[in-house]
């Protein structure tokens, strides 16, 4: 019993500091998830970020085949990283609207100039409120969304080469 | 000359900082409502920064815990409370986004943990404390009777 006193106290220490060392050795998932996912996309309006290119709204999701809701920026190098992937989508008859985040117009104009137009909408987003309304933690995010509206699956971070089947995969099943 | 261009580079910085939008107009904006306003720091204090995560959206300058600012005070401003915006946030992101502990499914050992161990630590006191008081007859006449010339002077 005496014995005990001692050991208890002991192999919890023991106990915590292997925790703590176990947990130092392993990667953590910095990422925060959106709780949006198999709910409604909610109701925005956003105005056109360039001329020439329409806003994006939520009705411009409703009806005909799925959509890729794409947020991006101008400012962000991982954005650049994914959009020849994102022209290979749209060059597979994907339609991708674009939210450009705290973005300026003339900014907006030479990205696309730069890396391409893979988008038959994009909106502004200047103070992120879509970006909050949908549960993005970052830019970009790609987020699958069905015909009817409903936010099926959320892509953190760009999308690389060997994203791309996923996501025709998970557009695949949002049209069923 | 060589001050002209001088001048002419300070001016330019301003000029190049004019790159990035302006901030959302309540995330460096406090609330006219002093009342309102005290309101919505305690809660931005108790709200994630998503960007920067170990800050709260009151202690982080990242534009989107501006941006997050400026939805605190504006849904402030509408006359929602600051439950109502805190689900908001949950709803989207999870427990994660609030630094106040809810009681859920994985959270509830938080709260039953500390009571568990305060109900074991009476428990030992009790014990031992009801132990001693049923020995103490024995040991005061142990002590009396045993050792008289050990104690301390």
């Amino acid at each position: 019993m005496s014995r005990l006193v001692y050991i208890v106290p002991l192999a919890l220490f023991a106990f915590f500091a292997g925790l703590a060392g176990y947990m130092l050795t392993q990667d953590k998932d910095q990422n925060v998830p959106s709780q949006m996912i198999e709910q409604k996309l909610p109701d925005f309006s956003l105005p056109p970020a360039i001329e020439g290119i329409p806003g994006a709204s939520r009705a411009d999701f409703v009806g005909g085949e799925p959509r890729l809701l794409n947020i991006w920026a101008s400012w962000c190098l991982p954005c650049i990283a994914e959009a020849p992937q994102l022209e290979a989508l749209s060059d597979q008859g994907v339609e991708i609207i674009g939210i450009a985040v705290r973005d300026r117009p003339d900014a907006v104009e030479d990205f696309l100039s730069r890396h391409g137009n893979p988008y038959t909408r994009i909106g502004a987003d200047d103070i992120s409120e879509l970006m909050l309304e949908i549960g993005a933690s970052g830019v970009p995010e790609t987020y699958v969304i069905d015909a009817q509206g409903n936010i099926r699956y959320q892509h953190i971070g760009d999308v690389r080469a060997s994203d791309v089947p996923l996501l025709l995969e998970k557009l695949d099943e949002a049209r069923s | 000359m060589r001050w002209l261009a001088i001048i002419l580079a300070l001016l330019a910085a301003p000029a190049l900082a004019q790159q990035s939008m302006p901030p959302a107009p309540y995330a460096y904006t406090q609330l006219e409502d002093p009342a309102l306003e005290e309101e919505a720091s305690a809660l931005m204090e108790t709200l994630r920064c998503l960007k920067c995560q170990s800050q709260s959206i009151a202690d982080s300058d990242a534009p989107m815990a501006g941006d997050m600012r400026h939805q605190v005070r504006s849904r402030l401003l509408d006359g929602e409370t600051p439950t109502e915006i805190r689900a908001w946030l949950v709803r989207r992101y999870g427990d994660y986004v609030s630094y106040q502990p809810e009681m859920s499914a994985s959270t509830w050992p938080l709260f039953a943990i500390p009571i568990a161990l305060l109900a074991i630590v009476a428990l030992v006191l009790l014990r031992r404390l009801g132990k001693r008081r049923s020995d103490a007859p024995d040991n005061a006449s142990e002590i009396t009777a045993g050792k008289p010339t050990q104690g301390r002077g």
